[in-house]
């Protein structure tokens, strides 16, 4: 045998056991992942919160003019920051694609990844992850041309969707379908916008995506008003925040955090009347909430005024919305993102 | 008959039809993009809302409300004459290099030492009272002229030395080359980059962050200087034997041989197929949109998210794709300048 072949060969050997060393490792890392420290003094430490985002998408994250981050998972990112480091300007935005989001937080490039991202049972048990709290309920949707007539999704008999590539999107069209019998064809685009511009040339007859992403969309319509956004969702988009396994204490600070920006809105506390509420209020949750009674954020590890900078920082979860997905936004109705009293799904657990 | 252009276009039957076909189509196309682009175009308004209301054209307020985005990204307001200034550097050390008359060496040498230095020194910051600005708020066709610089200036030197290896006598360093060109070559840039991502950070240790865009950097600088070794290759080659065959006779080492007469020959040849590298590296640069990095193409996906201004992609990528192409224009022009200034007849004396 000659020395090159010789050497060639024990290069490929060295190759193979190269990889599967480095597989081997990397799948025992990713499993065995020992709990990081307590994330919320890591935060304090750096006097920012690292904060996982999208990478631009309407009403949820993107960026203005100035480059300033805005939308409704932002909000989250800021009240968090308020709450935590006393200053909601405090977070580090790391723009994540779909690819790398979870990646990045299981690596703990992050604290916490608020990116329109569904909390599922996959997610929750291969990934290491913990669902902590849902700050929007989203569900595929259907944005369809007015002149075909079509008034509930089952009536799509023979229509033609166009929409992004992306197994979930086509598989839940496919089971409903196959649930309803009715015969549903599909058009396939690597972005929105060319789906979108497919679907106003007549290309097909209606487009289909998560229920916020619909809204968005429609905006951008040359004539917003010879389109429809079909009440029903086929399928569950629960969208929320993230964050590691390991770290229970953080975890407390971000579900009740979020509790907190929907109680607010449940008693009527809003960015501009907190002040005055925690002086004058009767109320206890009021009180407990706002800092003036109790020691809620002793408990979380926090000081007493955590929520109540929160709320003075981003406003209540109504107002969030609002913002960004109110009428003067993207205009969809808050329908299952009401709180529960108003026939939507937010419930939060009582302060006490 | 008479002028040639007249010629050309209508000498015969079957030229005369292809020219009134493509003016035919001209006609057809050309009216309405003018009408898009200029005519029925809106330059001034606070949202997609009030171009709509102005007209129908292409809303070109968009590019202008976004124009600093697009080039700084998010670099802070306050701080961007520093990416300001280091332009101005870059452009002056490059046009020394491309026209100056004398100590081009010297100038080059500028190139390849004092622009990182003090465009580094510049950008990052953190040292001479300048603020740290991180590399999470760098952004913009900024992002992409970094990055092209970085990765053509590491690629060079990575490049020729592989090149050298691919040549070695010595079979450890001959195959170690050959499987690092080949395995650079042969994965698809994108695959490398979300593996760059993705897959080093299960490797590292918690808590150990590597810059995103210092990954984007290695990958590309690896990748390029793969591409850098064959062209080098194909100028090595292109070397005649005569050459070193005749600086041996004169008593040169090989490595003299090598680095004196045989490198500067080849890096002649290889000059076309450098710059072919460089507009390639360029527009490949917008990869990096897809690792999260925010260079000009991906602050454009980004700004068609905006809700003030969603929707408006054929603005957007109209106006990148005019950058990108002026961008690969000055490179050309700055390479053929390099090339008529090295194609120098052989065994001239001019210097």
């Amino acid at each position: 045998m000659t020395v090159p072949a010789l050497l060639l060969r024990a290069g490929r050997l060295a190759l193979t056991v190269g990889v599967a060393i480095v597989t081997t490792a990397a799948i025992a890392h990713a499993q065995l992942a020992p709990p990081p420290g307590p994330t919320a003094e890591n935060i304090k430490k750096r006097g920012a919160l690292a904060c996982g985002v999208d990478t631009g998408v309407p009403g949820f994250a993107a960026q203005d003019n100035t480059g300033k981050w805005k939308g409704l998972d932002i909000d989250y990112c800021r009240a968090i920051a308020a709450a935590v480091l006393g200053d909601p300007d405090k977070v580090r935005y790391t723009p994540t694609t779909a690819a790398a989001r979870f990646t990045v937080l299981q690596a703990g490039e992050i604290d916490v990844l608020i990116r329109d991202s569904t909390l599922t049972f996959t997610r929750s048990n291969q990934l290491g992850l913990d669902e902590v709290a849902v700050n929007f309920y989203a569900g595929q949707g259907f944005l369809v041309r007015k002149s075909i007539g079509v008034q509930k999704a089952a009536e799509l008999q023979g229509a033609t969707i166009c929409m992004i590539t992306g197994a979930t999107l086509e598989l839940n069209i496919a089971d409903f379908a196959r649930s309803t019998g009715a015969k549903i064809g599909s058009l396939l685009f690597e972005k929105p916008e060319e789906a979108i511009a497919a679907m106003e040339a007549g290309r097909c007859d209606g487009y289909s995506d998560d229920s916020g992403s619909l809204a968005g969309m429609r905006s951008t319509l040359k004539n917003p008003s010879e389109w429809i956004i079909m009440p029903e969702l086929i399928s569950k988009e629960p969208l929320g925040i993230h964050a590691r396994s390991g770290d229970p204490r953080w975890q407390k600070i971000l579900f009740w955090l979020d509790t907190a920006l929907k109680t607010a809105e449940e008693f009527g506390i809003t960015q501009a009347n907190a002040d005055e509420l925690r002086k004058t209020s009767k109320n206890p949750f009021i009180l407990r909430l706002l800092g003036a009674e109790g020691d809620t954020g002793k408990q979380l590890g926090l000081d007493s005024d955590w929520a109540f900078r929160a709320i003075k920082a981003t406003g209540n979860y109504g107002e969030i919305y609002d913002r960004h997905f109110g009428p003067n936004a993207l205009n969809l109705p808050r329908g299952l993102n009401n709180l529960y009293n108003n026939g939507g799904m937010h419930y939060t657990l009582p302060f006490r | 008959m008479r002028h040639p252009l007249v010629r050309a276009l209508f000498g015969t039957k079957l030229n005369a039809a292809i020219t009134l076909l493509m003016l035919a189509a001209f006609a057809l196309v050309l009216p309405p993009l003018f009408r898009w682009a200029i005519g029925t175009a809106v330059w001034n308004a606070p949202n997609r809302a009030g171009c709509e209301a102005a007209d129908t054209g292409a809303c070109w307020a968009f590019i202008r409300a976004r124009l600093a985005l697009f080039f700084y990204g998010i670099y802070p307001v306050d701080q961007r004459w520093r990416v300001d200034a280091g332009l101005v550097v870059l452009v002056v050390i490059g046009t020394g290099a491309l026209f100056a008359r004398r100590h081009r060496g010297l100038w080059l040498l500028a190139l390849a030492v004092l622009i990182p230095v003090i465009d580094g020194i510049l950008l990052v910051g953190g040292i001479f009272g300048l603020e740290l600005v991180p590399t999470g708020q760098w952004g913009g066709l900024m992002l992409n002229v970094v990055i092209s610089f970085v990765a053509l200036g590491g690629s060079i030197p990575l490049g020729i030395a592989l090149a050298f290896g691919r040549r070695s006598k010595y079979p450890v360093i001959r195959y170690g080359s050959i499987a690092m060109i080949e395995f650079w070559r042969g994965v698809p840039l994108l695959a490398v980059l979300f593996m760059g991502l993705i897959l080093l950070p299960l490797f590292l240790p918690n808590g150990v962050n590597i810059d995103n865009l210092v990954r984007a950097l290695v990958v590309l600088t690896l990748f390029t200087s793969a591409y850098m070794a064959e062209i080098v290759r194909g100028g090595l080659q292109g070397v005649q034997s005569g050459q070193p065959e005749a600086a041996l006779a004169l008593g040169m080492h090989t490595a003299q041989v090598q680095l004196l007469v045989v490198l500067p020959q080849a890096l002649r040849l290889s000059i076309p197929g450098f710059i072919n590298i460089a507009v390639d590296l360029f527009k490949d640069t917008t990869l990096v949109s897809i690792v999260g990095l925010f260079d000009l193409m991906g602050v454009v996906n980004q700004s068609l998210k905006d809700t003030a201004w969603t929707g408006l992609a054929a603005e957007g990528y109209t106006f990148a794709a005019l950058v990108f192409f002026f961008a690969c224009l000055i490179i050309s022009l700055g390479g053929s300048v390099l090339e008529r200034h090295f194609a120098i007849a052989p065994g001239s004396t001019k210097h």
